[in-house]
């Protein structure tokens, strides 16, 4: 017989409820993108519009006050690209 | 039925003061670009954790709890489709006695999000039970314009003209041959304290709303505008800019009724061309330019019927009240 | 000691469900159950009931009312019967699915079409699946019983699953018996207050009715049936320190009339208790006739059964329901499975009757006896009591 499931039944919580909030953080979605956002921080004004319309919630600011993306997330989607008031993101195929 | 409504515990979002803890996680499986989720992740950030969210079943349900991973930090329940408002009624309702009883120390807020689909079509019965009972909860329609979740088929909130895989434009038919129902005006129609339409591009404007709803005493409905890049056949870079768009062409207005009275909150003045949002979507592709015309008549005369319901309803000039003292 | 009074069913029910100190009563209007929830709105109005009362737009609204409550971790009922019961069925898959305790009464009654408010078991012998620990009651006292032992049953630590009690529609709901109600302090003693394993906490998120991906369904549903079947002695020791508290027993499976008789009637519900007095006279006249009263559907309780039936030669099973299509009634079709295989198994003769509010009287009874004795009831089922110009 194979193995196809992902724990005993007895393991399950009751009902089958997930126990763990927003443990779908171990999701690594950034492997869907085929391009990514690449910021030039001469132009960005720090707005944080990118982060806000981000729907992966994936946008941060750094100690230095830029936002960048987490690449373990980000699906390329290019909506920060398009919103950025100043054009400081391009979409940049993956892997140049 | 005109109304005062209590808004003193509304606190405001500005720039300044962007609430920024996230209740949905990365790591949810939305399609790229998906404003719905985009929308609902705004919707969080302005209600914050002590909210109870009920999901009814469609994307949003789908892409933030498929087992073992769940994207929610707040108390979440999906029990099914059609009934997201009923749910909520018996959390509401629930807590309220466990509150009374001493076995609850504060009663959470519960938010309710279900599709346009599980609004408008399968699930308004049981919204307009809970709208009609007064249930204390906010109730949040993502709007999609179509069944996304199940491939793209039309709903009731599908606009006129539109491709879906069930309103295939054809030799004998235009594509979606109705126009879109007015849920924000049904829900109004129940004299709940407070409706509003929101679009995510406008986010201040969508978490101020969320605020509002949730500080009103009884039920509150908030209809929110959102782009599906694989349904609309859109860049999904472009969805925030549809989002956009799809309010400064008049066709999502954006506006507010608390307590009887409308309220447009985002007047458009220099209205864009419905083509300048229709010409991003494929949707719309087919449509020969008769069509475009019918849609931009509507879109203006619904328009002007929307800022007469705002004139018709606003306070009469201030009156002093009159001395009780005889 | 409680007190004796004359009451109808359903507000005996009521009684039951107030002293069970319910938090949210969700219920939708059907005829015969509407009594009980009237009664219990009018408790909530009064305030003799502290609990909310949530008039709503429809059963399948009520059912998802009361699971969103059970998940808030509320003690929760409500009350339907027939197509109310039908209404709700895809929500009553994901109550015990995601094994909220809640305690419903069905007043049973028959389904459309043509439209019946009467009495049958087709409204419940259509929802055998929904994974709900079901149990049905023959009198009034039964049935106020029965409704306080569910509360516990279900929040059992070792159950957590929904409980129906079905009561026979009219026959028993709108009947006026004389019940005997417990003090309060009684049942406060029987019935700890509830508390839930997992609820809507802000303070320990919980993801509640997640994606049930291939890869864990199945478990899901081990878990499902492991419960309901472990729910089993958890009855049996509930309507024990039921009996031990108020003196008076309740067994899963009921027998009566001769002990150890050849041929035996099978009933389920009030039916039971006319039969038992065609089971008497027969008895009396002389004949070798006994009677197994089922009280515990789901689970089944096998061990139970086969006991009770020990020395049977022949079973005459009375289902209330039509299985259209099907090889024979519902409860038939249960024993036929329990028993293949067995050596000792008897043969069992089928009979659906009393469906729609058709009445089956003690003659009737005794006329079905001595048609099986006689071998005058062949067939895998006969629908009794049918007008026809065959007959």
């Amino acid at each position: 017989m194979s193995k196809q499931a992902i724990m005993a039944w007895e393991d399950l919580a009751l009902g089958a409820a997930i126990l763990k909030p927003g443990n779908a953080k171990e999701l690594r979605t950034g492997d869907w993108r085929s391009m990514k956002p690449k910021l030039d921080e001469e132009k960005c004004i720090k707005c944080a519009l990118c982060a806000m319309y981000c729907p992966e919630f994936c946008i941060s600011v750094n100690a230095e006050g830029f936002y960048h993306p987490d690449f373990y997330f980000c699906k390329g989607c290019g909506v920060c690209a398009n919103e950025c008031p100043k054009e400081a993101i391009t979409m940049v195929k993956e892997g140049e | 039925m005109l109304r005062d409504v209590d808004l003193s515990g509304y606190e405001k979002i500005t720039a300044k003061n962007i609430p920024w803890e996230k209740f949905i996680t990365s790591g949810h499986r939305a399609c790229q670009g998906c404003a719905e989720v985009l929308a609902m992740g705004m919707v969080m950030k302005a209600a914050g954790p002590e909210t109870i969210v009920c999901n009814a079943t469609g994307c949003m349900e789908i892409i933030t709890s498929p087992f073992p991973q769940s994207a929610w930090s707040v108390p979440w329940l999906h029990v099914a489709f059609e009934n997201v408002a009923a749910v909520a009624s018996g959390v509401e309702s629930a807590n309220r006695a466990l509150e009374r009883k001493g076995k609850l120390k504060k009663r959470p807020k519960v938010i309710a999000f279900a599709g346009d689909g599980g609004t408008a079509d399968i699930g308004m019965q049981a919204l307009s039970g809970a709208l009609e009972r007064g249930h204390d909860f906010v109730y949040v329609c993502l709007d999609n314009e179509a069944y996304m979740n199940t491939g793209i088929q039309r709903s009731s909130s599908t606009p006129y003209g539109a491709m879906t895989t069930t309103s295939p434009p054809g030799r004998k038919s235009i594509g979606q041959h109705t126009w879109k129902k007015n849920m924000a005006m049904i829900a109004a129609a129940h004299e709940i304290p407070y409706v509003a339409t929101a679009s995510p591009a406008y986010h201040l404007d969508l978490m101020n709303k969320v605020r509002k709803a949730l500080t009103v005493e009884g039920p509150a409905y908030l209809h929110i505008f959102a782009t599906c890049p694989t349904g609309w056949r859109s860049d999904p870079a472009k969805s925030v800019e549809l989002c956009r768009l799809a309010v400064q062409s008049k066709v999502f207005p954006l506006y507010e009724v608390v307590g009887g009275r409308y309220i447009i909150t985002q007047k458009v003045k220099k209205p864009k061309p419905v083509t300048e949002y229709f010409k991003l979507q494929r949707r719309f592709r087919h449509l020969t330019p008769d069509s475009v015309e019918y849609i931009q008549k509507r879109v203006e005369e619904e328009y002007a019927r929307l800022e007469a319901f705002e004139k018709a309803t606003a306070p009469l000039e201030e009156v002093s009240e009159p001395s009780t003292e005889s | 000691m409680g007190k004796r009074v004359g009451l109808e069913v359903s507000l005996a029910v009521a009684e039951a469900v107030k002293l069970a100190n319910v938090d949210v009563v969700s219920a939708y209007p059907i005829t015969p159950q509407t009594h009980i929830v009237e009664e219990l709105s009018i408790y909530v109005a009064n305030g003799e009931l502290d609990a909310e009362f949530i008039p709503v737009e429809s059963e399948h609204s009520a059912m998802s009312a009361a699971l969103g409550a059970a998940t808030a971790g509320a003690r929760v009922y409500t009350a339907t019967a027939s197509q109310g019961l039908a209404l709700m069925h895809e929500i009553l898959f994901i109550v015990s699915g995601m094994r909220m305790p809640l305690v419903m009464t069905v007043a049973n009654r028959a389904l459309s079409a043509p439209i019946s408010i009467w009495n049958d078991h087709g409204d419940i012998m259509a929802e055998r699946d929904i994974g709900w620990v079901q149990i049905f009651a023959e009198n009034g006292q039964e049935a106020l019983d029965l409704t306080l032992c569910a509360f516990k049953i279900a929040e059992d630590k070792r159950v957590l699953l929904p409980m129906i009690v079905n009561i026979d529609g009219f026959t028993l709901s709108h009947v006026i018996e004389p019940v005997i109600i417990p003090d309060h302090a009684e049942v406060d003693a029987f019935l700890p207050p509830y508390t839930p394993v997992l609820r809507l906490d802000t303070e320990n998120p919980v993801t509640f009715g997640p994606v049930g991906v291939p890869e864990m369904y199945t478990e899901a549903r081990k878990q499902l049936e492991q419960a309901i079947i472990g729910s089993k002695p958890v009855v049996e020791e509930v309507l024990d320190g039921f009996g031990a508290a108020f003196d008076r027993h309740y067994k899963l499976v009921e027998q009566n009339g001769k002990p150890g008789a050849k041929t035996r009637f099978v009933t389920m519900g009030s039916l039971g208790e006319t039969c038992m007095t065609a089971v008497d006279e027969l008895v009396a006249e002389g004949q070798d006739a006994g009677q197994t009263r089922i009280r515990l559907w789901r689970p089944f309780p096998e061990e139970e059964f086969l006991a009770a039936c020990a020395g049977a030669e022949r079973l005459v099973v009375i289902d209330r329901a039509l299985s259209p299509g099907a090889v024979c009634g519902p409860v038939a079709s249960e024993l036929k499975s329990l028993f293949y295989g067995r050596p000792d198994a008897p043969e069992i003769v089928n009979l659906v009757a009393g469906l729609g509010g058709r009445d089956v009287t003690v003659r009737e009874f005794k006329e079905m006896f001595a048609m099986a004795v006689s071998g005058k009831l062949s067939g895998n089922y006969t629908m009794w009591g049918v007008e026809s110009h065959a007959s």
